[in-house]
């Protein structure tokens, strides 16, 4: 009886958004009078950041720093329509409302700074410090504050913007299939290193490896709070959880978390991630969206690496300890494959 | 541990930004490290009454008679909810986006389709009040047979899951039994193939298991309106189906949430907010109704399993030549969005490889078991499983190594996707190329030297022929087979490329013209450049599709069928084009 080591891969590529389209996103953007701005949305955020990520593109839009902006979501009376936080669409979709609404802000932001400086707004930069200036002249500025003062009580300008982002419904042919689907791919590929005991049929992920391509990372930190928590979720698919452990028949169906199945703390493995970025042409600043993807190339990787390490495919998930132990058994004993290099 | 390459792509890339690609703390962290984020359940009302359901302890069974006089006089019952109750007792939850038919009720009046189906509701003055009434109602069952393996439940004679849709699948374009793809010709594909590699793969239904349940909270305002507490994942989407069953109009709801406790997709399907808002209106209350641990795990909808049929044929050089798939998705007993999930994957397929010839029969089958619904990868995550591993013995098969074996195959700028468009800003290649040499995955010279950027189009930018099929209509299981009905010649294209984004802002400073997605118009070439990479001496190779043929403008699409009443906005693309009910 022994544990053999082995190793898996797959690549993968995602679709961003339902991949139809004819899913919207609006949002309003605001100032009050000290040039402090609030994002109004509906879109939800349910962990993964949304708040967070229209925050960076809001502020990076309008040229302002990142505290003068705060995101307001979910309140249907003040945040307009937007489809909702599923099919990686939030990054993509609301950001590019985000944009939108950010843009017409910050064309009124421009005027009535123009107005003050008597210049062309054409001729004004900001400088994302706060400060609004003419392009080669940085002596000739004035303050964000100061601008929205004025827009306010002096001028009566709305510095404010609505945006909204629509890819419109795509048709599908019935026949073949055709048809206009969402346009931005994010990619993945993963490497897996799994140690199999023959005795016992149990699986141990030992480490893992990806390369993710994800158009723009808008927040790094984000991201691989995304990468690390789907890579978990996607060990916990491959391994152990369902809730029918003999489907079709449903019967032995867990209750609470006594009796489903997910990986504790000690079987994580230690996980390596490099990110690639080549920007998606509709996306915001170049994103895409690593929302689902992530757990996706996992699955495959172990039940490939299995196969590598002890010569049975499991072809039905999870890969169970009763599964493994009845494909050795029944290839008469684990038979090991070529090890791939860098795997021991 | 996190790194970035930004060698790669850096030509199409400006990282002259301030604040995007900064890993700035979240606006939201303070609150949530704190345990002071307001959720849902975190919002206190004066008399909150609290709603627990009866659920059916059968798989399937009619309902003769449902008697609720005991329940009713226990302490602390203020109100009983029965089918009656519903204003609107049947929906759909994509009836938002008029796709399907309304199939499933908000309480069970005549039969339950699924073990946890809730049958009455119970709102008292404390949730132990209500667990206690509900061990009093006496529901009176016809047990019936049951369905629950997908294939079974798709031939004639099945037990009836759901009667709206009496065949036990879901209807696509009112025509067939299944979602199709045809590119190309796979039969005589095969036919040439050094190697045919064949097999079956099950997905298992898998929980969300989020750390705060289902719930809502809603409570009548002072303005006639009522204010509900939320996590929905689509604010306005549960909004809209609340209104919808309930039959008010959208501006008498005033949706809170936004910070939802972890959803996965399992908080899509706005399991409580319209009982807890008929229970608000009915008792002039506030109401409460959550998801205990175990009716989440058991009732909360899952994601669905998939079965999945792979067959690819692969040259002596690893060339993969044709790849046919049958999936079948586990709906449930309703809908629910396993519909949308089935178009999702036959535009996925065949995952992220050119290959020129494709066939996939999709199906979408009801069985007696909870709905399952959304999950992280929904559509993808299923299929992606069974192709990768698919794709691992593919290159056992020929021979080659499984990195090699992808990067072969894989996808680049330019190629003809499946579904009839031009593959760009793809990244597969270069996304292994890093793994191999982080992992110490040895790669050959010729593999590290592909790039997406080149080697696609050309030859690999056709529409081959593409012989297609009348087989599985509606209602005639005996159709599933047949032969091809006609030949579509190459370069056929039927859907116009309306694919404009709209991205709405006037008056503005725009730095940077508006980027809009790039659908460019099929221009066959003739293939002028040798294959893009040849690991080792190639077989003959197999038929390749006949040349290009002209364009063909698409045909006139048939007149969509009138639609005199509708939910939704405007009606869903093509897909469905049945009248809702």
């Amino acid at each position: 009886m022994a544990r053999h080591r082995g190793r898996g891969m797959a690549s993968v590529n995602y679709p961003i958004g339902m991949n139809l389209g004819g899913d919207p996103s609006q949002a309003l953007i605001h100032s009050n009078p000290d040039g402090k701005f609030t994002v109004a949305l509906s879109a939800i955020d349910l962990g993964q950041g949304m708040k967070q990520v229209t925050r960076q593109v809001a502020a990076e839009t309008l040229g302002v720093p990142m505290e003068d902006v705060y995101v307001d979501t979910a309140d249907s009376d003040t945040g307009p329509h937007d489809m909702g936080s599923f099919a990686s669409r939030g990054t993509h979709r609301m950001g590019n409302a985000v944009i939108a609404a950010a843009r017409e802000a910050r064309g009124v932001l421009l005027e009535a700074a123009a107005e003050e400086l008597e210049v062309n707004a054409g001729d004004l930069v900001t400088d994302g410090r706060g400060n609004i200036h003419v392009k080669g002249a940085p002596s000739r500025s004035i303050t964000v504050k100061a601008t929205a003062q004025a827009a306010q009580f002096k001028q009566g300008k709305t510095i404010a913007g609505r945006g909204i982002f629509l890819i419109p419904l795509s048709t599908v042919d019935p026949q073949t299939g055709e048809l206009n689907p969402n346009t931005a791919f994010a990619h993945a590929c993963l490497v897996a290193d799994v140690e199999v005991d023959d005795e016992t049929g149990e699986v141990t992920v030992l480490k893992m490896a990806s390369a993710y391509e994800l158009g723009r990372a808008i927040n790094p930190k984000m991201v691989e709070q995304q990468l690390v928590g789907g890579a978990w979720m996607g060990i916990s698919h491959a391994l152990y959880e369902t809730p029918e452990p003999y489907y079709p028949d449903p019967s032995h169906g867990p209750r609470d978390f006594n009796e489903y199945l997910m990986p504790g703390p000690g079987d994580i493995a230690p996980y390596s991630i490099t990110v690639l970025e080549r920007p998606a042409p509709d996306g915001p600043f170049g994103g895409k969206g690593p929302g689902e993807m992530c757990a996706n190339p996992v699955l495959p990787a172990i039940a490939n690496a299995v196969y590598n390490a002890v010569g049975v495919r499991v072809n039905d998930l999870p890969i169970t300890p009763e599964k493994v132990l009845r494909g050795i058994k029944a290839n008469g004993g684990a038979r090991p494959q070529p090890r791939r290099g860098g795997g021991g | 541990m996190l790194e970035f390459r930004k060698d790669l792509f850096a030509a199409e890339r400006d990282d002259n930004l301030n604040i995007v690609g900064k890993g700035a703390q979240r606006q939201d962290m303070p609150g949530h490290v704190t345990g002071r984020s307001p959720f849902f359940d975190d919002h206190a009302f004066e008399g909150l009454l609290h709603l627990k359901v009866v659920r059916s302890p059968h798989h399937h069974a009619r309902i003769r008679a449902i008697d609720t006089t005991a329940a009713e006089r226990a302490p602390g019952v203020k109100r009983i909810l029965r089918g009656a109750d519903v204003p609107l007792n049947k929906n759909t939850l994509l009836s938002l986006i008029n796709f399907g038919k309304d199939d499933e009720p908000t309480l069970a009046v005549s039969k339950v389709a699924y073990k946890g189906e809730p049958v009455v509701a119970i709102i008292a003055e404390t949730e132990q009040q209500a667990l206690a009434a509900r061990a009093l109602v006496r529901v009176d069952y016809e047990v019936l047979p049951h369905v629950f393996d997908v294939e079974e439940a798709l031939k004639p004679g099945a037990p009836i899951v759901n009667e709206t849709y009496p065949n036990n699948y879901f209807e696509y374009h009112d025509r067939y039994d299944h979602s199709k793809l045809r590119f190309g010709d796979v039969d005589r594909a095969f036919a040439t193939a050094d190697f045919i590699v064949d097999d079956r793969y099950q997905m298992s239904p898998i929980e969300h298991a989020p750390t705060e349940t289902n719930g809502s909270i809603a409570a009548p305002e002072q303005n006639d309106r009522f204010v509900v507490h939320s996590c929905a994942q689509g604010l306005f989407f549960s909004l809209g189906t609340a209104a919808k069953i309930l039959k008010l109009e959208s501006n008498r709801l005033h949706f809170v949430g936004g910070t939802v406790g972890g959803g996965f997709g399992g908080k899509v399907d706005s399991l409580t907010e319209p009982l807890s808002i008929l229970g608000a209106m009915m008792t002039g209350q506030p109401v409460r109704y959550v998801l205990d641990r175990e009716e989440e795990m058991l009732y909360g909808s899952p994601r669905g399993a998939e079965r999945i049929y792979i067959k690819d044929g692969i040259m002596r050089d690893g060339r993969i030549v044709a790849r046919r798939i049958r999936s079948y998705f586990d709906a449930g007993a309703y809908t629910r969005l396993s519909s949308y999930a089935a178009i999702k994957c036959t535009a996925h397929l065949p995952g992220p490889y050119t290959i020129p010839n494709v066939s996939a029969d999709i199906y979408v089958a009801y069985t007696n078991r909870c709905p399952s619904t959304a999950m992280r990868g929904f559509g993808i995550t299923a299929v992606d499983f069974a192709l990768e591993v698919h794709m691992d013995k593919g290159a056992e098969a020929c021979g080659m190594d499984p990195m090699e074996f992808r990067i072969l195959n894989a996808y680049r700028d330019d190629d003809m996707k499946a579904h009839r468009r031009v593959a760009k800003n793809t990244a597969l290649i270069e996304c292994v190329q890093v793994v191999a040499e982080k992992a110490g995955w040895p790669l050959s010279d010729e593999a590290r030297r592909q790039s997406s950027l080149t080697g696609g189009g050309g030859a690999r930018a056709l529409i081959p022929a593409t012989p297609i099929d009348d087989n599985g209509r509606i209602g005639r299981p005996e159709t599933r087979t047949g032969p091809a009905t006609e030949t579509l010649p190459a370069g056929t294209m039927r859907i116009p490329m309306t694919k404009q984004p709209i991205m709405e802002g006037s008056a503005e400073a725009r730095p940077t013209p508006a980027a809009v997605p790039q659908y460019e118009p099929y221009r066959p070439t003739p293939a002028s450049t040798a294959p893009a990479y040849q690991p080792m001496p190639a077989a003959p190779p197999p038929a390749m599709p006949a040349p290009p043929a002209a364009t063909a403008p698409p045909p006139a699409a048939a007149p969509a069928p009138a639609q005199p009443t509708q939910h939704g906005a405007v009606r869903f693309s093509s897909v469905f084009g049945t009248r809702r009910r």
